[in-house]
């Protein structure tokens, strides 16, 4: 049990932090969150500046572009840029986070030659199209099929949910490539290109009114059989990878921004008066102690990473499982700090509230979490 | 930073973890119920002799010389093993109570239950454990102790003398207690994983359903939450971060006995069955050194004071 940071690590924190000090405030002005446009381009010009910076894809291999950090490293990386109050990964969530990643593991040498640069340079944003009006939780029974034609595929289905589609150039697909095969034997995964003759977006309202994602129809759409990662049919194994890097680590940098608000409730309680309520100052003091653990814990997962060489294993389920209540419960406090003023849409923790709805939804609800820690953690039986 | 346990600290909690499987199994925790929960002497000076009680007591002065991590690990098997009789107390009294190191001497401690004292009768010295030190220590015939009926059948409690001063918490006592709450939290989810794997209804395992399965994941959940807290906080010896995994440790061992208890189905009603030793330690231990409310209070101060 080690908490301590080395020498070398905390020069490297030096580093990273006198680096933002000088970066954050060349950032142009932040865009309207409904403006996903222009948070494209907010969000892949801090990509830009991380990249030339040496830091892009810190986390990721040094044969895949990236720095090989260490998991430690990477930790730092994101309590300091929280700290500063730098951007978050954004529309390069689906890139940086899980596709790259995926394509690192398990792509041929174009493939990786050919998608990572652009995502670690900030050039391409990626989608991620899994999800199908009639298969969300359960995923494996996706119907959007694919049938070879020479040395292309040509996809035909619909997708739905899939978050900034309308920006995305590039989408991690799952397509049904067998039919005849039991549903998980069947799948391939497929690097798509958003620009391809056939492919329609339809942008989705979220409660939240914006629309931060979208209808996806696939008619005829024709993607190169060399655009597909890992054997044909072999999808499902592949997918489970993109998943555990989805789970398993992209919402780590989350925890800290969490504390950082927890923080700015009590300051804003302090000043309206709020903090004299004893229930309201515990339940703050309580969320305080989640937070706390909840980091903690993602230094004992990290930690636990180093042995199974990177990819995350299944306590990314415990984790997600946690954190996005826990996140639901922080927004819920921040109304009874606001008040009257938790009306006010205009107001980040407002909008935050509504959009912390989605955590224990959006890769994989909760119920499945559930499941998943039962069945290969537990080890219990499956059943109905 | 590496979070991970060490060689050595996996090989001390399965040491302790193997001591208490041979020394006190299902039989002994039984005997120990018969018994009201009065303290084996001879296990005692077992577990002194094993380094139980002089694990952080430096080398020079007879001790393992180990720190506090060490220390959590060790408690953390005897939470597991529902292990009764004042360990916390004994522990914290290593090199200031002769004999407690060695147990031969049973210490308990007169300020962490509000005016009540566990294990009063057996206990050859009380301490008042005041924030990191100690400061009065009561002969065992304090006069105006008398008997409660205690709820926890391993342990016997003295409602105490109104002249003991009360004392801010001591830091590693909360801690420890912490520790053996998150034992026994985990103890509950492997017991209650277990029964669902071999109790059948509706001709399969009763874990085969979803209702059940979902209870045994968030246990598991609570369970590494509150193991992340307690552990952290045994490496950094911050006293919010203590504060705080005591409260998630209550939280975990209480609501898991309480699952675990559901899981059980009518078993889980019966004397017969552990869970509710396990439950009734939880709601005492939650009583003990800190309350939610306080450790509450605690981390709203420590928001406060970061402003
Ligand atoms: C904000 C947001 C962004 C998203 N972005 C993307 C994206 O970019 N790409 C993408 O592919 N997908 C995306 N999704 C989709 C997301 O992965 C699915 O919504 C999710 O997996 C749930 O599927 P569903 O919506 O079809 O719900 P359903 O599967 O229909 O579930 C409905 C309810 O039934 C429960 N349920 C279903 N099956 C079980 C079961 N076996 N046991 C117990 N309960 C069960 C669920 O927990 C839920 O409560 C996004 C979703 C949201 C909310």
């Amino acid at each position: 049990m080690d908490l301590t940071y080395t020498e070398e690590e905390e020069a490297f924190r030096a580093r990273l932090r006198a680096w933002l000090a000088v970066s954050l405030p060349e950032l142009p002005p932040k865009p309207d969150p409904l403006d996903w446009p222009g948070r494209r381009a907010y969000d892949t010009a801090w990509q830009r500046m991380l990249y030339d910076a040496g830091y892009a894809g810190l986390h990721w291999p040094v044969d895949a572009g990236g720095q090989g950090a260490t998991p430690t490293q990477h930790l730092i990386y994101l309590e300091e840029t929280e700290r500063a109050g730098a951007p978050y990964v954004g529309a390069n969530f689906v890139g940086l986070l899980h596709a790259g990643p995926t394509i690192a593991a398990e792509g041929t040498a174009e493939q990786r030659a050919r998608w990572l640069p652009p995502v670690l340079r900030g050039d391409e944003v990626w989608c991620q199209g899994f999800s199908e009006p009639d298969a969300g939780s359960d995923l494996a029974s996706l119907r959007t099929k694919a049938v070879r034609d020479g040395d292309s595929y040509v996809i035909s289905g619909a997708k739905i949910w899939t978050s900034h589609a309308e920006v995305a150039d590039w989408c991690e697909l799952l397509v049904r490539t067998d039919p005849g095969a039991p549903k998980h034997r069947g799948i391939s995964w497929l690097a798509m290109p958003m620009d391809a003759p056939g492919v329609t977006v339809r942008p989705l309202r979220t409660l939240a009114g914006s629309a931060e994602f979208a209808e996806m129809f696939l008619d005829e759409v024709r993607v190169p059989v060399a655009n597909r990662v890992g054997e044909e049919n072999d999808g499902w194994r592949v997918t489970m990878v993109t998943l555990s890097f989805e789970r398993g680590t992209a919402f780590v940098g989350e925890v800290v921004a969490c504390r950082r608000t927890l923080g700015e409730l009590a300051r804003t309680a302090r000043r309206n008066g709020r903090w004299d309520d004893p229930v309201l100052r515990r339940r703050l003091g309580r969320l305080n102690a989640e937070f706390s653990a909840l980091w903690r814990l993602t230094q004992w997962n990290v930690s636990e990473s180093q042995s199974t060489g990177g990819v995350p294993g299944i306590g990314g389920s415990v984790f997600k499982l946690r954190y996005s209540h826990a996140r639901q419960e922080l927004y819920e406090a921040a109304a009874e700090v606001l008040g009257p003023d938790a009306v006010d849409l205009d107001h980040e923790w407002t909008a935050d509230r509504l959009s912390s709805l989605s955590y224990t939804i959006a890769a994989g609800t909760s119920q499945i979490q559930q499941n998943i820690v039962a069945e290969r953690i537990l080890g219990l039986p499956k059943g109905r | 930073m590496d979070f991970r346990l060490t060689g050595d600290q996996r090989a001390l909690r399965s040491g302790v973890r193997e001591l208490l499987a041979g020394r006190f199994g299902r039989d002994a925790l039984r005997a120990a119920v018969d018994r009201e929960g009065t303290v084996d002497r001879e296990l005692w000076r077992q577990l002194g002799e094993a380094g139980f009680f002089a694990l952080r007591l430096p080398e020079a002065e007879g001790g393992v010389g180990l720190g506090l991590p060490e220390a959590v690990l060790a408690f953390e098997e005897a939470g597991r093993a529902l292990l009764n009789g004042p360990l916390v107390a004994t522990h914290l009294a290593a090199g200031i109570v002769p004999g407690a190191a060695e147990g031969g001497t049973v210490v308990t401690c007169a300020t962490q239950l509000r005016g009540h004292i566990p294990h009063f009768a057996d206990a050859d010295v009380a301490l008042v454990l005041y924030d990191r030190s100690w400061r009065v220590r009561y002969p065992k015939d304090l006069p105006s102790a008398r008997a409660v009926r205690s709820m926890d059948p391993l342990t016997p409690v003295h409602r105490s003398s109104p002249d003991i001063p009360t004392a801010p918490p001591h830091p590693d006592g909360t801690l420890l207690t912490a520790a053996e709450q998150l034992g026994s939290a985990a103890r509950t989810t492997e017991a209650a994983v277990q029964y669902a794997k071999e109790r059948q209804q509706f001709g399969q395992p009763v874990g085969g359903f979803q209702a059940v399965k979902h209870l045994c994941a968030q246990m598991l959940v609570r369970t590494e939450v509150a193991r992340s807290a307690v552990y952290a906080a045994a490496v950094t010896g911050d006293l919010t971060e203590i504060a705080g995994a005591k409260l998630l440790a209550d939280e975990a061992a209480v609501r898991n006995a309480r699952d675990c208890l559901q899981v059980y189905g009518g078993m889980g009603f019966t004397w017969e069955a552990d869970v509710h030793l396990h439950l009734k330690r939880a709601w005492l231990r939650a009583q003990m050194w800190l309350t939610a409310a306080e450790s509450e209070e605690i981390q709203a101060d420590a928001l406060a004071s970061a402003l």
